[in-house]
């Protein structure tokens, strides 16, 4: 398991999700096999077929002070709570500034603040709009504000690759460091979307479970009867550090960020591809990149959404390239599909599935699909094995993205 | 009838107080927007359109920028 290049380790982690307004009580609840996902009691509820989402279990309004919180769009403040926490966690004292990066994306930026300004434009005209309302809407303003926040001027990015958009910026996060051009680097993805225009245009994709008489039943990856996937919000931060930086300054390291893989499709704008040829690659290459072997992959913190088409391709992509060994988590079953975000709190799953030794249940799973051939952790969390071990963390996303990121206990 | 400068002020302080967390009671007239209370220029246009609802003065872009402190405002307002 050893690579010639930088080595980048995980030193902070930042939460906020439908089960928890924190890392802790996300990754109890996670743990606990609990359900984020809850009925919507919005007066709009009537004009869309799905009538549920995985809202965030602490409002970021009651975080965040209130003059801070309305000029930022409700996905920037997920992800500055989140990096807060992560940054807080990571207890870094003293960093160069121009040594310190930010690489934050969402997978639809300030939807609600377009949409919003929109009904004031036209209903009061432009002189009443938010003289915020441009950073609020831009994909990029999360990264912007926490940059600012912590003070970054090695480079603040933006990824947006749809639901890969989380991995995808850890990813990028990962070479920023091994490049040389940063020695810390504060990443991940956020989301704020539940909105009716949003679950419309889902639905209209035939996208979303509709299981609006069991809303907690409904995301259930890999079960015959799944019918969707199921809309949470929130975000997941990581922070990395080149291990140089990190020891020299004595810091806790929860995981090592091995190396990151990425393909695309090249064949739907929204649909997977069938062979799962990509999502092999992306993993192949995230061996490759981190100089480990599938025998090394001990846990998949899988993308598996609960939508018919994708769930079981992934799996197969998963024995052809890592094997049928590795213990296979579906934690959207319970914090729902966070979208540009769940690539961010998948990785802090991840980091933490290895840093416990402990791989989280898939809920709802009651008859396993046809053609499912890795070893799920179905129910209860699994116990996973000591010594030196490693971990993928997959999110594919509209428009044909593949990404795997893997990680390796200390 | 107009407002006295003590209304206005209490007025301007909930208002700044809304917009950038200051508390209204460090809101005094001879207080420079930027200098003393480090309020930039969007939040400035923020506080402009809403003293603009609650006094039913509009504040031109033209004039704002002349409005270096909180008693130019009080001044803009009962003028």
């Amino acid at each position: 398991m050893s690579t010639d290049q930088v080595r980048v380790v995980v030193t902070g982690l930042g939460a906020t999700t439908p089960l928890g307004g924190d890392v802790a009580s996300t990754w109890s609840a996670l743990l606990a096999g609990q359900s984020g996902v809850r009925n919507l009691t919005e007066d709009w509820v009537d004009s869309v077929p799905v009538k549920f989402a995985a809202v965030a279990a602490v409002d970021p309004t009651e975080v965040l002070p209130r003059p801070e919180a309305r000029r930022l769009d409700r996905a920037e403040q997920f992800a500055l709570v989140a990096a807060r926490e992560a940054w807080a966690h990571a207890a870094i004292d003293k960093v160069d500034p121009e040594r310190l990066g930010v690489v934050v994306g969402s997978g639809i930026g300030g939807i609600t603040t377009i949409l919003a300004a929109y009904d004031t434009f036209k209903e009061k005209g432009w002189q009443r709009l938010s003289p915020y309302t441009v950073p609020m809407l831009m994909p990029n303003g999360a990264a912007g504000w926490i940059g600012i926040e912590v003070g970054a001027r090695a480079g603040v990015h933006a990824t947006v690759s749809a639901c890969a958009t989380g991995a995808e910026s850890i990813g990028y996060a990962i070479e920023m460091i091994r490049s040389g051009r940063a020695d810390v680097v504060v990443a991940g993805g956020t989301e704020a979307a539940i909105h009716p225009l949003n679950i419309g245009s889902f639905a209209a994709m035939r996208a979303m479970s509709t299981r609006n008489d069991a809303p907690e039943l409904a995301s259930r990856p890999w079960d015959k009867d799944r019918d969707g996937f199921v809309l949470g919000e929130g975000a997941g931060i990581v922070v990395l550090e080149s291990e140089e930086h990190a020891l020299a300054r004595g810091a806790k390291i929860y995981a090592v960020a091995a190396g990151v893989g990425y393909s695309a499709d090249a064949h739907h704008i929204a649909q997977p591809e069938p062979t799962g040829a990509g999502v092999m690659l992306a993993m192949r290459r995230a061996l490759e990149n981190s100089g480990l072997t599938g025998q090394d992959i001990k846990h998949v913190n899988a993308h598996s959404t609960s939508t018919p088409a994708g769930d079981v391709v992934e799996t197969l992509a998963i024995k052809e390239v890592i094997g049928a060994h590795p213990l296979v988590s579906g934690t959207k079953s319970m914090t729902g599909h966070l979208l540009g975000g769940a690539g961010g709190i998948e990785s802090v799953f991840t980091v933490l599935a290895l840093h416990e030794r402990i791989a989280p249940g898939t809920i709802n799973l009651d008859n396993l699909d046809d053609g499912v051939e890795v070893d799920i952790v179905r129910g209860e969390p699994r116990k996973l094995p000591d010594g030196q071990i490693a971990a993928i963390n997959n999110s594919f996303g509209f428009g044909g993205h593949d990404v795997a990121v893997a990680f390796t206990s200390i | 009838m107009a407002l006295t400068e003590q209304e206005i002020l209490a007025g301007i302080g909930k208002i700044i107080n809304e917009i950038t967390g200051i508390p209204a009671s460090e809101v005094s007239p001879e207080k420079n927007f930027v200098d003393d209370l480090d309020i930039d220029s969007l939040s400035m246009v923020e506080i402009a359109v809403a003293a603009q609802d609650e006094f039913g003065v509009e504040i031109p872009d033209e004039q704002l920028k002349h409005l270096k402190t909180v008693k130019d405002v009080i001044n803009f307002i009962q003028n």
